[in-house]
C-alpha cells in the first residue's frame, strides 16, 4: 500500500467522503450492567467521583476518578475472558495484536425479527440468506448483529424477567460456523453481551463466548448506531484499554463508512 | 384540648426561611445519664445505692445520706403537676421564637420534684407521665404529658419540638428495593406523611413489591443509587428542599469474613454501598436539611440509619459486613454532630439478622422487615436516637454493656 492512500483516507474523513460513526454508548453509572446471581462476583458499575471542579479542591481544573468493571458499557471481550481461551497466546487486551483492532465488518440486520421476538436467535440459514444477498463473509471480518436493541429504554434493554434476561443473540451452531467456516475476527451485538439473554440454557452455554474466545476471537457488545452501517464495507476501529492481563475493557468503538 | 395541626400550606417564597436556633446546651457530664435515657426512650433517674433515694437533677452525692454511690436506674415515670407557668417573653432566642412556652413543677411519685416542659393538656393537680426527651440541642430535658391519651396528643406544639413525628412531613426512603425499604415506605405513609419518596437504584432492574409501591398515592419512586455521587446529587437538586426525614435503608449484606473470601471486591461493594453511599447522601441532603431545621410545621427533623447491631460487636460469620456497619456507625456520630446546628435528630435503628434471603440459613430469632419499619415510625414519634429492634439486638446491647470480651468470644462460633 502506498503512503498516499493513508493521506487520502485522512482527506476523505476531513471532507466527509468517509464518515466516522460512533458505535459507543456514553460510559455512565446509569447504563445497565450484566446481572449475575447475587452470590457470584459482580461487575462493578461505573462510578465517577469528582476530584475537583474549579473549586477549593483544585481551582483551575476539573477532573474525576473513574472506576468500572472491565465489562461495563460498550466493551470489548478478549479471549482470556472465557475458560475456552484461557491458555491461548496473547489472549488479553494488553497482549492482543494491535492490528486486530482495525477490521472490516459485515452487518446482519435482524431488527425486524428482534422486534417480534426478544428471544430471537441468529442461525446459520439466516446468515446464509444474508450471504446470498451480500456475498460470502470474508475471513478476519467482524460480524455485527443489528437488532436495534440499543434504541430501547434501559428496562426493555436489559429485559429481565423472573427467568432471566430475554435479549437476542446467536445460537451455538452459527457461532461455531462463523468462527470455523468463515474465520471471523469477532462478533458484535447491541445487547448487554455477545450471547442471547437465555444463552445459559444453550448447549454449550454462552456459545458466542465459548466459540469466539476458544478460537482467539473477540467480542463487542453494547454497540449502538449499527443502523447507520452498510451491510458490508464499514471498517471498525476497536482498541481496548491496555489493561495488564485484562479480560476486556470499555472502549470507544468507531466505524469508518464511505459516503458514496 | 389542643387543636390538631393543619396540613402545611405551601411556603410564601417572599419570606425568608426561619433559621434554626437552639435551646441552652450546657450540661454537666453526670447529667448525660439523662441524655442516654432520652436517646433510648427510657425514664431514668439517679438513685442512691445506699439509702435508695431517687434524686433530680443530676448530683454527685445523695442529698439524703451524702453517699456518692448514685446510679442511673429506670424509675417510675408517674408524677403530679404541682404548678405550671407560661413564659410569654423569654429572653432566650429559641424560646422567644416559640413563646408562649409552658413549664411546670412535677412532684414525682418516687420522690424528686422536676421542672419540666409541659404538654398543653397537662392540668395542675393532675397526674402526668414524665419522660426525658432530646431537645433541639440534642440534650435531655424533662417533659410531662398527661397520664392518659388525649385527642391529637402528638400534635402538641411543644411535644413536636422534641420529636420527629412523620405526620405531614416528607420522607425520603433511600432504598426501596429491600424489604425493609418497602415496609418503611408503607409504614411511613400510614403514619400520615405528606409524601414518601422511595429511592430505586438501577430502575431497569425489576424488584419485588414494585407494583405495590407504584400504585400507592403519597409514595413516589425516584431514581437513586446512593453509591453514585451524581445520582444522589441529582436527586438532592430535585427534592433536597422537600426532605424532612431521611431514612437510610441502604442494605448490602454478604456473608463471610476475611479468610474464606478471596480478594477485596465484595468488601469494596459493601463499602461502596453502605459507607460511601452514606457519605454521598449526607453531603447531598445534610446541608439543606440542617438549614431547614425550623422551617414550619414540616421542618426538617430527622435522619434515620438502619444498622446491623453487629456494628457494635463483630459477628465473624458476617465479619466484613459487620465492619462496614461499624464504619457507618462511626460516621453516624459525625453526622449527628454536624446536623446538630439544625436541630436535626439522627436515629440509629440497630437490628439483629433480618428475615431476608441473606440471613436465610441463620436460625431464628430474626427480625421481620415490618418490625423494623414500625420501629422507625415509633422512634420518630418518640424522638429517639438509639433503637434496638428484636431479641438479638437487645441481647447484644445488654451483653456488650455487661462484658464486651465475653460477647466477642461468644460471637466467635
Amino acid at each position: 500500500m502506498q503512503g498516499r492512500a493513508l493521506l487520502e483516507l485522512a482527506d476523505a474523513i476531513a471532507s466527509d467522503a468517509v464518515r466516522v460513526i460512533d458505535l459507543s454508548f456514553t460510559l455512565s453509572p446509569d447504563f445497565p450492567v450484566i446481572v449475575l446471581p447475587p452470590e457470584f462476583g459482580q461487575a462493578a458499575p461505573v462510578r465517577i467521583q469528582e476530584i475537583s471542579r474549579y473549586d477549593a479542591r483544585g481551582p483551575a481544573w476539573y477532573w474525576n476518578n473513574v472506576t468500572f468493571g472491565e465489562h461495563t458499557g460498550t466493551h470489548f471481550d478478549a479471549p482470556i475472558h472465557w475458560f475456552t481461551g484461557k491458555d491461548l497466546a496473547n489472549n488479553a487486551v494488553d497482549t492482543m495484536p494491535a492490528k486486530d483492532m482495525i477490521a472490516p465488518a459485515c452487518v446482519i440486520d435482524c431488527s425486524a425479527q428482534a422486534a417480534q421476538d426478544p428471544d430471537f436467535v441468529l442461525t446459520v440459514p439466516i446468515v446464509e440468506a444474508w450471504e446470498a444477498r451480500h456475498g460470502r463473509i470474508p475471513s478476519r471480518h467482524w460480524v455485527l448483529l443489528r437488532t436495534d436493541w440499543s434504541k430501547k429504554g434501559w428496562r426493555d434493554y436489559s429485559n429481565l424477567r423472573d427467568d432471566g434476561a430475554h435479549t437476542p443473540g446467536p445460537n451455538p451452531a452459527v457461532m461455531r460456523w462463523l468462527v470455523e467456516e468463515r474465520g471471523i475476527i469477532g462478533f458484535g451485538t447491541e445487547t448487554i453481551g455477545t450471547d442471547a439473554g437465555q444463552a445459559g440454557h444453550f448447549e454449550p452455554p454462552y456459545p458466542a463466548h465459548h466459540f469466539l474466545h476458544g478460537a482467539g476471537r473477540y467480542g463487542l457488545q453494547c454497540l449502538c448506531n449499527l443502523d447507520q452501517l452498510p451491510a458490508t464495507g464499514a471498517i471498525i476501529v476497536a482498541s481496548p484499554l491496555k489493561i495488564k492481563n485484562g479480560s476486556g475493557s470499555p472502549l470507544r468503538v468507531i466505524a469508518l463508512v464511505s459516503s458514496t | 384540648m389542643i387543636d390538631p395541626i393543619e396540613p402545611p400550606r405551601r411556603k410564601n417564597p417572599l419570606l425568608r426561611t426561619r433559621l434554626p436556633t437552639a435551646p441552652p446546651r450546657a450540661r454537666s457530664r453526670t447529667s448525660h445519664g439523662f441524655t442516654r435515657a432520652a436517646a433510648e426512650g427510657r425514664f431514668m433517674l439517679q438513685r442512691c445505692q445506699g439509702c435508695g433515694t431517687f434524686t433530680y437533677p443530676a448530683r454527685e452525692a445523695c442529698p439524703s445520706c451524702l453517699s456518692s454511690a448514685l446510679a442511673f436506674v429506670d424509675a417510675p415515670a408517674r408524677g403530679l403537676l404541682l404548678a405550671e407557668t407560661t413564659a410569654r417573653v423569654p429572653s432566650d432566642v429559641y424560646f422567644r421564637e416559640r413563646a408562649p412556652w409552658r413549664v411546670g413543677l412535677v412532684k414525682m411519685d418516687c420522690g424528686p420534684t422536676i421542672v419540666a416542659h409541659l404538654h398543653a393538656d397537662c392540668i395542675e393537680g393532675a397526674a402526668v407521665r414524665m419522660s426525658f426527651q432530646l431537645d433541639k440541642s440534642g440534650q435531655a430535658v424533662a417533659f410531662a404529658r398527661p397520664e392518659g391519651e388525649t385527642p391529637d396528643m402528638a400534635d402538641d406544639r411543644q411535644w413536636r419540638e422534641m420529636t420527629a413525628d412523620p405526620k405531614f412531613r416528607r420522607v425520603l426512603v433511600t432504598n426501596g428495593r429491600s424489604a425493609i425499604g418497602r415496609e418503611a415506605a408503607l409504614a411511613l405513609k400510614a403514619a400520615g406523611t405528606k409524601m414518601v419518596f422511595v429511592g430505586i437504584a438501577e430502575p431497569w432492574r425489576p424488584f419485588a413489591g414494585e407494583e405495590l409501591l407504584r400504585r400507592q398515592d403519597g409514595i413516589e419512586l425516584v431514581t437513586l443509587d446512593a453509591a453514585d455521587e451524581k445520582s444522589v446529587g441529582d436527586l438532592a437538586a430535585d427534592i433536597g428542599g422537600k426532605v424532612d426525614i431521611l431514612v437510610n435503608t441502604t442494605e448490602y449484606v454478604r456473608p463471610g469474613g476475611l479468610l474464606d473470601r478471596k480478594g477485596t471486591s465484595i468488601a469494596r461493594d459493601e463499602i461502596d454501598q453502605a459507607y460511601l453511599g452514606f457519605i454521598n447522601l449526607a453531603q447531598a441532603f445534610g446541608p439543606i436539611m440542617r438549614m431547614r431545621g425550623a422551617d414550619g410545621i414540616n421542618n426538617s427533623v430527622a435522619w434515620v440509619n438502619i444498622l446491623s447491631v453487629h456494628a457494635l460487636a463483630n459477628w465473624p460469620a458476617f465479619g466484613a459486613y459487620s465492619a462496614s456497619q461499624a464504619a457507618c456507625l462511626s460516621l453516624s456520630h459525625c453526622l449527628r454532630a454536624e446536623l446538630r446546628p439544625g436541630g436535626i435528630k439522627l436515629m440509629n435503628v440497630f437490628t439483629g439478622p433480618v428475615d431476608t434471603e441473606w440471613f436465610q440459613t441463620v436460625p431464628q430469632p430474626k427480625v421481620a422487615p415490618r418490625a423494623v419499619a414500625q420501629a422507625v415510625v415509633a422512634g420518630l414519634r418518640d424522638g429517639l436516637e438509639e433503637m434496638y429492634v428484636g431479641d438479638v439486638a437487645e441481647e447484644i446491647r445488654q451483653r456488650l454493656a455487661a462484658n464486651p470480651k465475653a460477647l466477642e468470644r461468644e460471637l466467635d462460633r
